[in-house]
C-alpha cells in the first residue's frame, strides 16, 4: 500500500501481509521524504533555520516556530516581551485549529463522506490563514516567531477579526458535531477500531490527541507550562476507549478548548512592543538543551547542542508524528483492509516531520 | 507518585549503581555502556518510574560519540537525561526496545544516521535512508559536494 496512496497523506509505503482481507501483519516503510534537515541545521545560523522549522510539519508551521525558537532561547537565555508572549498563543492555536481542521476533514474523506466535510474543513481554515495572511504575509509556511520575539506586531483591527472567527468557529464546530461526530456511518466506521491502550500509547512515546484519546491525561500546556498558558483557563479533553472515533473526538473538543484559549489571549494581550531586539547572529554558551512543546500532532522537541559558535553543533528534532506512527503495526493486526486507512485518518500523521 | 528533582534522581542511581557520574556542563547522567540494561530496568520498574522513553540521540564529537537518551515519567512529571560516550572503533551499545518499544524506531534511526550499532534488537535496518545507502549522513566526517557550506558571517 502507497507510497502513492491518497489516504497516506504524503508518501508512506505500508507492507501489508494480507489473509484475504485480513491484515496479519504491517511493516511501514518511511523515508520518502527525506531532506536530512538536522545535517542542514549542523550549516546554518540558528535564525537561518527558523524556515526550514516551517517546512517539518507543513500544516502547523507556527507550532514548529514556536518549538524551535523556544528551545534556542532557552539555550541563549533571552527573556521575550510579555505581548510577544501572548502573541505566540494567539498564533500556536490559531495554528492548533487549522490543523486539527484538516485533520478532520481529511479522516472524514478517507471514511468515504466524501468532499463535504473536508471543504467545510478548508472554508473554515481559509479564515484563519487570512488572518496568518495579515499578520505575516504568508498562507503556508510562516516564519513568523523569531528568537526574541516576533516578526511583526499584530496589525491594527485583527483583534476584533479573531473575534468573530470564533464566534463563527463555534457555530460551524457546533454543525461538525451534527454531520459527523453522532453520524451513524461514521460511527460504524471508526467506533472500536485501532484501539490504542493507554499503556501501551505511552510505552510507544505516543504523544498529543492520540494519547489523549487512550485516556491518559497529559498536556504539556498543563503539565510543564511555557509561555502564559498557566495563566489561561482551559481543559484537556480524553478520550475512554482509545480507538479512531475518540481521536477524532479529542480533535474536536480540542477546537473548542483553543477558541477558548484564544477568546482569554484576546482580552489579555498586554501593550508593547513585541518585535524583536536582539541581533541577528546568536553565539550560545556551550551546553546542551532539550526543549519540547505540544504541537497539534504531540510533542515535538528539539535537542540543541551548542559548542559555542554561530551555529548548531548538532540539532535532533524528535518529532511527534515519527513515534505516533511506529505504533501503526500494533493497532492494524487483525483488521480488515479498509480499516488502515480509517486508522491512518485518525493518526493524524503528517510525513514531512517523520521523514524530516 | 511525587516529583522527583533531578539530585534526588541521581543519587537514587548512585546508590545502586556507583560506577555513574554526572556530566559538568549538562548535567546528564553518565552511564558506562556495560550497565545500560540494568539501570534502565532500574529506572522503568523500580525508583523513579520512567515509563516513557522519549528521545534517543547521538551526538559526534570527533574524539567519541556520544549518546542521549531521554526519560520522562508521566506519572511523577519528572525526567532525566542517561550519556553514554562510545570510542569510535567501538560503536555497540545494547537494544533498550525490550523494555520501551518506542526504542525500536529510535535505535533505527541512530543506527541509520550515525552507524552505531544496537545488540538485541529486534529489527535493525535503515529506517529514514535507502535500505541500501551506504555511509552514515550525520557523521561530522560524511562530506557531499552538494552540501551548502556555512555562511560567512
Amino acid at each position: 500500500m502507497g507510497p502513492q496512496h491518497p489516504s497516506t497523506h504524503g508518501a508512506l509505503s505500508l507492507e501489508l501481509k494480507l489473509d484475504g482481507e485480513m491484515i496479519r501483519d504491517c511493516t511501514p516503510h518511511i523515508g520518502y521524504l527525506h531532506r536530512s534537515m538536522e545535517k542542514i541545521a549542523e550549516n546554518r545560523t540558528y535564525t537561518q533555520f527558523i524556515p526550514f522549522t516551517d517546512r517539518l510539519d507543513y500544516v502547523a508551521s507556527m507550532n514548529n516556530n514556536l518549538g524551535y525558537v523556544m528551545a534556542v532561547e532557552k539555550l541563549l537565555n533571552v527573556e521575550i516581551h510579555e505581548r510577544a508572549k501572548y502573541i505566540r498563543v494567539i498564533v500556536a492555536e490559531l495554528n492548533r485549529i487549522a490543523s486539527h481542521l484538516l485533520a478532520i476533514g481529511t479522516f472524514a474523506q478517507d471514511l468515504g463522506a466524501f468532499a463535504t466535510p473536508l471543504f467545510y474543513c478548508f472554508r473554515e481554515r481559509e479564515k484563519i490563514v487570512d488572518i496568518f495572511d495579515r499578520i505575516c504575509g504568508n498562507r503556508l509556511t510562516y516564519n513568523y516567531i523569531r528568537i526574541g520575539g516576533v516578526q511583526f506586531d499584530l496589525p491594527k483591527g485583527i483583534d476584533e477579526d479573531i473575534k468573530a472567527f470564533i464566534k463563527y468557529m463555534r457555530s460551524k464546530v457546533d454543525d461538525y458535531d451534527w454531520l459527523l461526530t453522532y453520524n451513524t456511518i461514521f460511527l460504524a466506521r471508526s467506533k472500536h477500531i485501532g484501539v490504542l491502550p493507554g499503556e501501551l500509547a505511552i510505552n510507544y512515546s505516543v504523544s498529543g490527541p492520540n494519547l489523549r484519546a487512550s485516556g491518559v491525561k497529559w498536556d504539556l500546556r498543563k503539565d510543564e507550562p511555557y509561555l502564559v498558558y498557566e495563566k489561561l483557563e482551559f481543559d484537556i479533553p480524553v478520550g475512554e476507549n482509545g480507538d479512531s472515533w475518540d481521536r477524532y473526538k479529542v480533535r474536536i473538543e480540542e477546537i473548542r478548548q483553543s477558541l477558548k484559549i484564544v477568546e482569554q489571549a484576546i482580552e489579555a494581550l498586554p501593550e508593547g512592543d513585541p518585535t524583536v531586539k536582539v541581533g541577528r547572529i546568536h553565539k550560545g554558551p556551550p551546553a546542551e538543551v532539550y526543549f519540547r512543546t505540544e504541537n497539534p500532532r504531540g510533542e515535538l522537541g528539539f535537542y540543541i547542542v551548542s559548542d559555542g559558535s554561530a551555529y548548531p553543533y548538532r540539532l535532533k528534532i524528535r518529532s511527534p508524528s515519527f513515534s505516533n506512527l511506529a505504533v501503526l503495526p500494533e493497532l492494524v493486526k487483525g483488521l480488515k483492509v479498509a480499516d488502515i486507512v480509517c486508522i491512518l485518518g485518525s493518526l493524524d500523521l503528517l510525513m514531512g516531520e517523520i521523514d524530516r | 507518585m511525587k516529583v522527583m528533582p533531578p539530585n534526588e534522581i541521581f543519587e537514587g542511581i548512585k546508590a545502586k549503581f556507583p560506577e555513574i557520574r554526572q556530566e559538568g556542563l549538562t548535567g546528564a547522567v553518565v552511564i558506562p555502556k556495560e550497565s545500560l540494561l540494568n539501570i534502565a530496568r532500574y529506572l522503568k520498574d523500580d525508583g523513579p518510574g520512567f515509563d516513557n522513553l522519549h528521545c534517543i540521540t547521538a551526538i559526534d564529537k570527533g574524539e567519541r560519540f556520544e549518546l542521549a537518551y531521554t526519560l520522562y515519567s508521566m506519572r511523577g512529571h519528572h525526567g532525566v537525561t542517561l550519556k553514554i560516550y562510545l570510542a569510535p572503533d567501538d560503536l555497540n551499545v545494547a537494544s533498550l526496545a525490550a523494555l520501551w518499544k518506542s526504542a525500536n524506531w529510535l535505535e533505527r534511526e541512530v543506527y541509520d544516521l550515525f552507524g552505531i550499532d544496537f545488540s538485541n534488537h529486534p529489527d535493525l535496518r535503515r529506517i529514514l535512508n535507502p535500505y541500501d545507502w551506504k555511509e552514515y549522513p550525520l557523521r561530522k566526517s560524511y562530506s557531499n559536494p552538494r552540501f551548502i557550506t556555512k555562511p560567512r558571517l
